[in-house]
């Protein structure tokens, strides 16, 4: 096998409009990906962004959020998947459920970090005019926290969707089947064509949520930094 | 079906040997992988805090490469470098090299100016104020990036099954493949976490020695 043949094979099953096109092709898999995505990000969102406002805006568990953030990055995401798959969870759901478990401490501390350090003058303020503490929460400190919740939302997209591809070598849709297909018949030129789609897609995705998070956001809320 | 448990301890004992080099090997390729990274990244960073235009498109540069999922930069890299363990270290440099450079770009952005200064006025050369005043105060945040990009390369490292070089994660896919031998897996999961934590305690003494200012104040 010649390095020039792999770039070629990849380059003659990209320009193949068959394999965009035909069924399980390109296309298909790549809405399905979004799919997926969108699933685990909405998943983890339902749980991290309650819970983190709650203990943000109460001032409690920063050791436990911190905690889970740091423990969460030295266990294995392939292990996890590979767990559940053992464990008799296959396939789509289980895609969703551990992309959405390495999305959750993400979108938890961004969530309580933004809440915890909305300004305390405008905080007092709400008080001050007779607020109840879920109006201070919900008028004052989770707008003030938007740019860092739309920079955690930003992260666990582009997180999630580099992390279902892991899932296709357990069976799991998206993408990732490109790779893990050619893999097992040793087409390497497949490999090399869907490494490539899966980056274009995560930097397009990057992108993209960039881009809304920026048109949707009102300017003087705008984070400058980029939190992970 | 035969009896299938999460957790054995004779899978253990009769594949310690095995057990042992696929663990070995995973944390000599994470530990290669964040010195040459860290070789890297902190001269890089060293220059774009002296030359500030400079700053700006290698921090974006990075974090695009971190943006690309390691499955995908894997896929893209054997092809053209070969199956095996070059494709696997090249890539969790690349990993690596983001959170080190940022790390330390922060550090020294942060070493106050009225230090420089007096270090100046006392009649320190460039070369002096950087090696004694700069670079020292910028450890702790050096350090903490060291910390965070190895044990996030230790979890990445398993990825590498899918080019054939995963240390503990061949484990792993080869219990999956196996008609689901939980041990195997669960084994392997367990011992991939374990070498986080050892070289992220190893870590934490070696900063501990290397910055004793520090003791006695919260990390």
């Amino acid at each position: 096998m010649t390095r020039t043949g792999v770039v070629d094979d990849a380059l003659a099953y990209l320009n193949d409009p068959l394999s965009w096109t035909r069924t399980g092709g390109i296309l298909d898999l790549t809405a399905e990906h979004l799919l997926l995505t969108a699933a685990a990000v909405v998943l983890a969102a339902v749980v991290a962004l309650p819970v983190g406002a709650w203990l943000g805006h109460a001032g409690r568990g920063a050791g436990v959020v911190v905690w889970l953030t740091n423990a969460t990055r030295a266990v294995p995401t392939l292990g996890i998947i590979l767990l559940l798959a053992a464990g008799g969870l296959f396939g789509d759901t289980a895609v969703v459920v551990a992309a959405a478990l390495f999305a959750l401490p993400v979108l938890l501390v961004n969530t309580y970090e933004g809440v915890r350090g909305a300004s305390p003058a405008a905080r007092d303020a709400a008080r001050g005019l007779g607020m109840p503490g879920s109006r201070v929460l919900a008028q004052v400190e989770l707008p003030l926290a938007a740019g860092l919740v739309g920079a955690g939302l930003r992260t666990a997209v582009v997180q999630v969707a580099a992390t279902v591809p892991l899932a296709a070598l357990a069976g799991g849709g998206g993408l990732g089947q490109v790779i893990a297909f050619g893999m097992g018949t040793q087409r390497y030129g497949q490999v090399l064509a869907g490494g490539v789609l899966v980056a274009a897609l995560c930097l397009v995705l990057d992108g993209v949520v960039a881009l809304v998070l920026r048109l949707s956001t009102p300017a003087p809320l705008r984070a400058a930094a980029r939190s992970r | 079906m035969a009896d299938n448990p999460w957790f054995s301890w004779s899978y253990v004992t009769a594949n310690a040997d095995v057990l042992w080099a696929r663990t070995a090997e995973h944390a000599v390729l994470t530990v290669e992988a964040v010195a040459i990274a860290a070789a890297i990244a902190v001269p890089l960073g060293l220059l774009a805090v002296r030359v500030r235009w400079l700053a700006a498109p290698l921090l974006g540069l990075t974090a695009a490469l971190y943006t690309i999922p390691s499955l995908a930069l894997f896929a893209i890299l054997a092809p053209i470098m070969g199956i095996g363990r070059a494709p696997v270290l090249l890539g969790l440099v690349v990993y690596a090299l983001l959170v080190i450079l940022r790390n330390t770009v922060a550090g020294l952005d942060s070493v106050d100016p009225a230090a420089v200064d007096a270090a100046r006025g006392v009649g320190l050369s460039p070369l002096q104020v950087l090696a004694r005043v700069r670079l020292p105060n910028a450890l702790p945040s050096i350090l903490a990036g060291i910390r965070l990009a190895t044990v996030t390369t230790v979890a990445l490292v398993t990825v590498g099954v899918v080019v054939g070089y995963g240390g503990l994660g061949q484990l792993m896919f080869q219990g999956f493949r196996n008609n689901f031998y939980r041990a195997e897996i669960l084994t392997a999961t367990l011992a991939c976490v374990a070498v986080a934590l050892v070289l992220d305690l190893v870590l934490w003494v070696a900063g501990r020695a290397l910055t004793p200012w520090l003791r006695g104040r919260s990390a």
